[in-house]
Formats: structure tokens, sequence, C-alpha cells
């Protein structure tokens, strides 16, 4: 659609500009205000220039669980991805059992987040829950609170179970697009299944998988409430994501200077990648606007 | 992925239905199970807030043995549990309208003009979006507090706009940006001023669009429990933020604690229905 220029717009964004400004931008300059700032207590402060950014910098633990983060996420996506578009490919294209589908994938896409902790944090447990008692009924050992592969596993078995739908979904949309006609030509050249996957559906999803992969990065990359009511953090640190290193520090010590450097710099690198979405994002309108 | 679909038989294709294009029963049995997968967790949360406690810790069942509605009773008829579910409530409502309300004319600028600064704008109403809560949760804290509105609904529902004005104002657009501008001008020649027309010709227009926005503010103002949590104390505790209280206590009510999930997952699930087909759309922020 072309777009005619009209300055007077901006009184129409004007609520949206003081709202949003009131809730970030004031917060966002606090944190800055802290992380160059250092205290004694008592509210007294000075300036402590760009110490804590360089404390940071080569604080073991926060690449640590930098570390742990990156490994997080990177798992999650390897897994709900591929399985995400396997679900996708498989689901009832239309008729009851579609809708069918639909709503019972979306059931824990809207599931509070603690209570998604509260119910792995149940389903893994060895005494009451269903997953823990039926794997160690098969003599499998398995204790999330003690060993830290069980806890990985659980929170990553968890956020599987959690968003995968939501792949599974963006990527059924992209598949409900192809005009019949491609699957028609398709089947006159008689390509193999592979090849319509290679070939028309994979191309035709691929602007809406990157939307997917990239909110899946983003969510899991922020991702706080579940692990923290799964696991605490723990056995050790060794679930401990950067949001939940990061309340720790601000909330729990009242370490204001290195939890605001810490938040700066997580804050740059989410930015860095809303750009890539934001940009993956017009570039499919401007394809789609041809 | 690739052994997956490689390894559907690509007989499939001479199947005489046409529209038919994978093997029926391997499609069943991969949805079967992956829906087994995601509703056994939500049955087992179920199935323990029809136990007694007694029946949880002492015998592992598939089925409440002795059927009961203790664990809902408890929760329907204490305040320290009710009050939970009413104070989410407040400022969930409080918060989609507010983001609803701000965010229509917005959207409506950002789809119809072209300003200056309108595409940096966008940008910046996405990074807030994707601005993890962690960053916030404690400049928050301090802000309200500062300002006096500590623990009451307002400050978590101004606190969730942060992520749900963003939300809606993208949803919205990726709805407007749909309706021909021609409606509009021709609205506009007919004399309509643009209150008017806004109200009575476009948002009926754009009334899914409106009601999708609407579903996911609500959502995600509903799963947030992070800056709910550190925004309140007492008044305006949320129903998330009183489960995680009862799990630190040293015995875990675990049957009214079931109970209580299954009646936060219960919102969600009453709507979604509705906005079946609009899910996509409205987590891809408009975009698909």
């Amino acid at each position: 659609m072309n777009k005619t220029v009209n300055q007077k717009a901006w009184f129409l964004i004007l609520p949206v500009l003081v709202l949003v400004a009131f809730s970030a931008v004031i917060p966002i300059m606090t944190v800055v205000n802290y992380s160059v700032q250092d205290t004694f207590g008592n509210n007294q402060f000075f300036w402590a220039g760009l110490e804590w950014f360089e404390t940071m910098l080569h604080s073991e633990r926060m690449w640590d669980a930098l570390g742990r983060q990156l490994m997080f996420s990177a798992i999650i996506l390897l897994i709900q991805v591929p399985l995400g578009v396997f679900v996708a490919l498989n689901m009832p294209k239309s008729g009851f059992w579609s809708s069918f589908c639909l709503v019972m994938m979306s059931l824990p896409l809207l599931i509070p987040w603690n209570v998604v902790g509260t119910i792995w944090q149940i389903f893994g447990r060895v005494d009451i829950g269903l997953l823990g008692y039926t794997l160690d009924a098969m003599g499998i050992e398995y204790n999330y609170t003690q060993s830290p592969l069980a806890a990985w596993i659980t929170i990553i078995v968890m956020d599987v179970w959690h968003w995968t739908s939501l792949v599974a979904l963006l990527a059924f949309a992209g598949l409900k697009s192809i005009p019949d006609a491609y699957y028609q030509a398709a089947k006159i050249d008689q390509a193999s299944r592979w090849a319509i996957f290679r070939y028309i559906e994979l191309p035709k999803m691929m602007g809406v998988l990157m939307i997917a992969i990239l909110l899946r990065f983003m969510d899991s990359f922020m991702i706080y409430t579940e692990p923290f009511v799964v696991t605490g953090g723990g056995p050790g640190n060794s679930t401990t994501l950067l949001s939940i290193d990061l309340v720790k520090m601000a909330l729990g010590q009242f370490d204001l200077g290195p939890a605001a450097a810490f938040s700066l710099m997580y804050y740059l690198v989410i930015l860095l990648i809303s750009w890539v979405f934001y940009t993956v994002m017009t570039n499919m309108d401007k394809k789609e606007g041809k | 992925m690739s052994d997956a679909t490689a390894s559907a038989p690509t007989a499939s294709l001479s199947v005489s239905k046409p529209k038919r294009r994978f093997p029926i029963k391997g499609s069943v049995i991969v949805m079967t199970l992956y829906l087994v997968f995601l509703l056994l967790p939500i049955y087992w949360l179920l199935n323990m807030s029809l136990k007694t406690n007694t029946e949880i810790l002492s015998e592992f069942t598939l089925f409440p043995n002795n059927l009961t509605f203790a664990n809902y009773i408890t929760i329907l008829t204490d305040p320290t549990w009710y009050t939970g579910y009413i104070n989410s409530m407040i400022y969930v409502v409080l918060n989609t309208t507010i983001s609803l309300t701000v965010a229509l004319p917005a959207a409506y600028a950002f789809s119809r003009y072209r300003f200056m600064g309108d595409n940096q704008l966008f940008f910046w109403l996405l990074t807030n979006r994707m601005a993890p809560p962690a960053v916030f949760a404690l400049p928050f804290f301090q802000l309200y507090s500062s300002v006096g509105l500590f623990d009451t609904h307002i400050a978590v529902a101004l606190a969730h706009c942060l992520f749900n004005v963003p939300l809606a104002v993208w949803i919205l657009e990726g709805f407007m940006r749909g309706v021909p501008k021609e409606i509009d001008e021709t609205a506009y020649i007919d004399g309509y001023s643009f209150g008017r027309f806004f109200v009575k010709i476009f948002m009926p227009l754009i009334s899914s669009g409106i009601g999708v926005a609407a579903f996911f503010c609500f959502m995600f103002s509903w799963v947030e429990l992070l800056l709910s949590r550190t925004l309140t104390s007492v008044d305006a505790k949320p129903i998330a933020a009183i489960m995680t209280r009862t799990q630190g206590a040293a015995g875990v009510d675990w049957g009214v604690l079931a109970a209580a999930g299954i009646l936060t997952v219960l919102p969600g699930a009453l709507v979604i229905y509705f906005v079946r087909n609009y899910i996509a759309k409205g987590f891809a922020l408009g975009r698909v």
C-alpha cells in the first residue's frame, strides 16, 4: 500500500509514545544511571565510570551464565524447529480435526509460565509425578533436583512441550498459504515427497519459519519463570540461565552496579536480534507487496 | 527431520484423492503421539487436583480413586487464594483496555501514513516487545515505589504495557494494512470526521483484529510472573505469585497447588476456540 506523507499522524502515535516512554525509557535510564555509579549504601552514589562493565566482562559468573544460556537456546532451536515443521507437515489440512489439533496444540501456549514450571515440577518428581515415577520404575536414575543432567533434560523437555506448538502453528500457517496448483504441478512431474518438501514447501515456509526461529530464540534467551520454578537455577548453578542470574544479582543481592551493567549488555544483545527480526519482517512485507 | 520426511513413502502421491498428499496412517500416528505428549502433563495436573493429599503421597494411581473437589473448594472459599485470581483479572483487564486504547490510533497511523521517524519508531516498539523482563524488574520496582504505585493493580497493568502495547500495535497494524485505503477516502468524501469514521466504519472492519490483539494482550499479561510478582506484595498479589509462595512452604499442599494450576489454565482454554485460526498470526505479530 502506498502511504501518504502526513506529519500529523504523530498525534495518533503520541499516547503510545508517552506510555511506552514511561514504562521503557525511564527504567532503562535508571539502569544506565546505576551502571556508572557505585554506592556504599545509604543512597550515596559516586561516579564509577565503566568500571562495572569491565568487572562484568571479566566476570566468570556472567560468562558461565551466558554459555549455559546459549547452549540452552541452541538445543531448544535444534529440537523445536525440525520437530515443529515435522508436526506441521502431519497436521490435517482442514475440517474438524484441523481445528481440534489447533486448539489442543495451543493449550500449552496459554498456560501461565509458572504453572508450566509447576506442571513439570510435579510431572518429573519420582514420588508423585508420572514421568519421574515411570522412569524410576524402569530403573533409570532420574532426579532433577540432584543431577545437573536430569535438570537440563527436564527444562529442555519442558520448553519443547511448551513452545514447539508455536513453531508448528507458524509453519502450518505457511504451508496453508501454498496454492494447490504447486502440488498438482509436482504430481505431474512425479516429484518425490522429499522433493516437494525441499523445493516447494520449505522455500514457501522460509519467511514464516524465520519469524518462528527468531521468536523462539528471543523468548528462550530471556526465559526466567519456567526453569526458576522447576530447578531454581540448581542443582548448584547448573541451570542458572542469564535472566535467573540477573534477577538473583539485582533483586536478591542488590548488587545494583554490576546488575545494571549486566542488564545493559543483555539488552544490547536483544536489540541486535530485534534488528535482524525487523529486517526479516520488512523484507517479507516488501516481497508480498510485489 | 530429513530422515522423517524422506522415509514417508512417496507412493502417497498416487493416492486417488488429489488433496491427500500424505499417507493418512503415518500422519495420524504422528499427531496422536504429539498430542498425547502435550496433554499428558496437563492430564496429570488435573488428575492430582482431583485427589486428596494422602492419596497423592501414599499411592501412585493413574486415576483418582476417591474423586474429590475439596481442593477446588479450598481455593474458591479461601480469600488468600481467590483474591489472587481477582487481582490477576483486574490488572489483566486494565492492561488489555489501556493497550488497545492507545494502540488503535497508533496502528492506524503506522498502517496509513508516512511520517518523520515512522520506521525507527516501529522498530523501537518491537525492541520493547523483545525486552527481557528481568532487565526491567528492578527499575520498575523503584519507579513505581517512588510514585507511590507499588502494590497496586494499575502498576502491574502499566508495567505489562511495556510488551503489550508494542504487541497490540504490531498485530493491529498487520490487520489494518489488509483494509483498502479507498474505504477511508470514500468515508472522508462522504463527510465523516476522523473520529466517527474510525469508530463507526473502521473498527467494525477490523473487529477480528481487535479481538486477536485483545486476546494476546490478555494472555501475555496473564502468563507473566516476574514483573507482577516484583511489583506487588499484598493487596494486588497475583495468583501466579501466590502459587510460588506455596511451593516455598515446608509441606507443599500438592492437591491445592494442582487445582490452582488448572484454574489458571481455564481462561485461555475457554476462549482459544474462537481465535484458533489467528494464533499463528498473533504470535507472529500480525505478520503471517
